[in-house]
């Protein structure tokens, strides 16, 4: 505990707060994209826009990995479950996610689905072991932090010799997400989202490595600060970005080099080259078809790919025609703009993905600040 | 932006949707069953009350209280105590946050085919303990089995009744702006200890259920004569949820303190691993009073001078707010809404 405390200490996060303010330049303003659902969380929850001067924006990022998992997933998914009847398990959240015909993992649960939440990869493993007869597949989903524990759990499942344990890939890719977003017209062109530097993820570098995010500074001249998830993590990368802003630079910083290093984890990087190669493309949901931005698992495990092992075919389903997910997960909308927010749309029945994951945009924005649309 | 809506919430789908996990967990999924189903046609005076137990006048004059708790807590054995302790107190705990005193218990079980007499008589010589420590005996009960597979060990639901002293009138809508929020006690010991167990987190230092009686430590705050307008215990959906309520019974809204908010680093750390809130964790034996502000440092003083409530402390204050937010500084002065429960926290925890 003493470990976490030493990073939410109130006195230097205002110190942290007084320097911004100092530093930042009042002719102009800054627009940082938090990649990660982590900083979203991490802002909302400690209430970090109270301590930014006015023309200090944070835009939030897709890095929440429930709220880019396309609706056409979930209901695979949801299919194994209840006509496969397959042991379904996943991480909590995903659970919550909507899918088609207005259905989500937990409702096809109620339907009588065997799903079942678990913390980690490795407790599938461990469901599949105690249930030879059942088919248990797991539902992979996050960026590059969760692709490993879910590499550790085929090469277990293979290890013991287990034939009715496999996995539904749905890994998707950091760096191929933040192109996609640096490209886009919006930002690209047109300029309607100005953004100025980008506080890069913590976990998903810890794994990676600071090295991807320097081509992004280089060619798009966009500074980037890897931060950790404690709020004065976020609040100095914060300052870092302004500074780098001011100064006119654009490299990568690592504030979190208490865990990142600029390789990162070579033998995590391995044993996912080993299991997994690049799909084709991907589809995200908000950012729509990624080239290149996702893994599948390789041939020489085909037998613990649930794709492989069950007649399942994606079929892409469009969101909700209001649901603003993509424009929001993009950095062109907030969440107060979508007409649903709040009203048709809330925690307790999300019409988007935004609104599940409490790392999703709306989600953070209705559980944690929407006193501030009262006041506005 | 026309200032924010208000809380909108979809009507339940009662031709087509299923119950879900959701429903059982104590946040607003929950309090909307109860509201658009079982309130709507139950609907009385009483149940309108909208407190964990209702207050009924005696024919005979007087008031009385009764209320009614269903416990299907897995595992059912805990550091700190059991499934037969824990129907005990959180009965009695019902009755006396409504300023009552508590007298007499019933109990229902509902065993699964197969279970262990052994496991059985644990319990039972556990829930007669906590009867016996708590002077309040269970007078009346029953007993029905279901083939294994249609229920988990055994589920006990327990009533309780007590009766209202003269002048003492505690209901959660007489929160008002200005009146000062108190907290007995650490948050989230109850559920982090379920849940330490179930997740075999394998602490060093085992996280202890609270689980207690509350009925002593509500009659010495009574004691005081002090203006207490509400006493609630934040067990299933923790203090979040518990608050939530109050405000919106009240019509207020609530601004807590982060910083004065006691929370076991222990409990902390569990919480922090498995990325959950305290705020959100059951508590067990733990209690929420408003008071008004003249009252509150004798109340405060009152509890830390009993042994459930020596950690107690002065958490926040009751705001006017039409939107009935319940909104917490945060240790960095940055502002939040604690809002209610989202989907399911914690699996069967009380
Ligand atoms: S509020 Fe709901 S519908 Fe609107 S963008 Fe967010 S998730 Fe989509």
């Amino acid at each position: 505990m003493k470990y976490v405390d030493e990073f939410r200490d109130g006195k230097l996060a205002r110190g942290l707060a007084g320097a911004i303010a100092r530093e930042a330049d009042g002719a102009r303003r800054y627009s940082f994209m938090e990649f990660c659902g982590g900083h979203t969380h991490a802002i909302s929850r400690y209430g970090l826009i109270d301590l930014l001067p006015a023309n200090v924006r944070m835009v939030h990022g897709p890095g929440c990995p429930v709220c880019v998992l396309p609706i056409g997933r979930v209901d695979m998914a949801i299919e194994l479950a209840l006509e496969h009847g397959v042991t379904l398990c996943t991480y909590g959240d995903t659970l919550r996610v909507p899918a088609s015909k207005g259905l989500s993992l937990m409702k096809a649960k109620a339907r009588g689905g065997d799903i079942r939440m678990v913390y980690s990869s490795a407790d599938a493993v461990r469901i599949a072991q105690e249930n030879p007869d059942k088919p248990v597949v797991f539902l992979a989903i996050g960026f590059e932090t969760t692709t490993p524990p879910t590499a550790v759990a085929i090469k277990q499942a293979k290890a013991l010799g287990l034939k009715n344990f496999s996995v539904l890939c749905c890994h998707v890719l950091t760096p191929a997400a933040i192109s996609n977003i640096l490209e886009s017209p919006e930002v690209r062109q047109w300029g309607t989202v100005p953004l100025d530097g980008f506080i890069g993820p913590a976990h998903v570098s810890t794994v990676i490595g600071s090295r991807p995010y320097e081509f992004f500074a280089e060619e798009y001249r966009k500074p980037v600060v890897i931060a950790g998830f404690e709020p004065l993590d976020v609040m100095q990368a914060i300052l870092m970005l302004v500074r780098q802003v001011n100064a006119g630079t654009a490299y990568v910083e690592n504030e979190f080099s208490r865990a990142v290093s600029r390789d990162g984890n070579l033998k995590a990087q391995d044993l996912v080259a080993e299991l997994f190669e690049l799909r084709r493309e991907f589809e995200w949901r908000g950012l729509n078809v990624v080239p290149y931005s996702a893994l599948k698992i390789r041939k020489e495990y085909a037998e613990f790919d649930a794709e492989c092992r069950f007649p399942l075919a994606y079929r892409s389903v469009a969101d909700n025609k209001a649901c603003e997910c993509g424009a929001i997960l993009r950095g062109v909308k907030r969440p107060q703009d979508c007409t649903l927010f709040g009203t048709v749309c809330t925690p307790e029945n999300p019409i988007g993905s935004c609104m599940v994951s409490s790392e999703g945009a709306c989600a953070a924005h209705y559980t944690y600040g929407r006193f501030r649309d009262a006041a506005a | 932006m026309a200032g924010v809506r208000p809380d909108y919430v979809r009507p339940l789908d009662l031709k087509h949707g299923r119950v879900d996990m959701t429903h059982g967990s104590g946040g607003r999924a929950m309090a909307q069953l109860i509201e658009e189903l079982f309130a709507r046609h139950f609907d009385n005076e009483f149940l309108r009350q909208g407190n964990d137990g209702a207050t009924l006048p005696m024919p005979t004059g007087g008031r009385m209280v009764m209320s009614c708790d269903g416990h299907v807590v897995s595992p059912l054995f805990f550091a700190g105590g059991d499934i037969g302790c824990l129907c005990v107190h959180g009965t009695i705990n019902d009755v006396a946050v409504m300023g009552a005193k508590p007298l007499w218990l019933a109990a229902s079980f509902i065993m699964e085919e197969g279970f262990p007499l052994a496991d059985l008589a644990r319990i039972v010589e556990s829930m007669a303990r906590a009867a016996k420590e708590a002077g309040v005996p269970v007078v009346t009960g029953d007993t029905k089995v279901v083939e294994q597979g249609k229920a988990d060990g055994v589920f006990i639901t327990t009533t309780g009744v007590g009766v209202v002293p003269e002048g003492v009138t505690l209901s959660g809508d007489r929160a008002r702006p200005g009146d000062v929020i108190l907290l007995s006690g650490t948050l989230g010991d109850h559920g982090m200890a379920i849940m330490a167990q179930r997740e075999n987190l394998g602490f060093s230092a085992p996280i202890v259920s609270d689980t207690a009686a509350l009925h002593g430590l509500i009659a010495a705050m009574l004691e005081t004569g002090a203006d207490i307008r509400v006493l609630r215990d934040p067990t299933r959906g923790g203090l979040a949820t518990t608050l939530n309520e109050i405000a919106r019974q009240s019509r207020a809204g609530m601004m807590l303190e982060e910083e004065a908010i006691p929370v076991n680093p222990e409990v902390a750390a569990a919480c922090e691993f498995l990325g959950l809130d305290p705020l959100y964790v059951a508590n067990e034996g733990k209690l929420v009073a408003i008071v008004a502000e003249a009252d509150a440092e004798r109340v405060l003083a009152a509890m830390r001078a009993h042994p459930l409530g020596r950690k107690a402390a002065r958490i926040g204050a009751v705001t006017a707010d039409d939107h009935h937010f319940v909104q917490m500084t945060t240790g960095f002065g940055g502002r939040r809404i604690v809002d209610w429960l989202t989907g399911e926290q914690l699996p069967r925890i009380c």
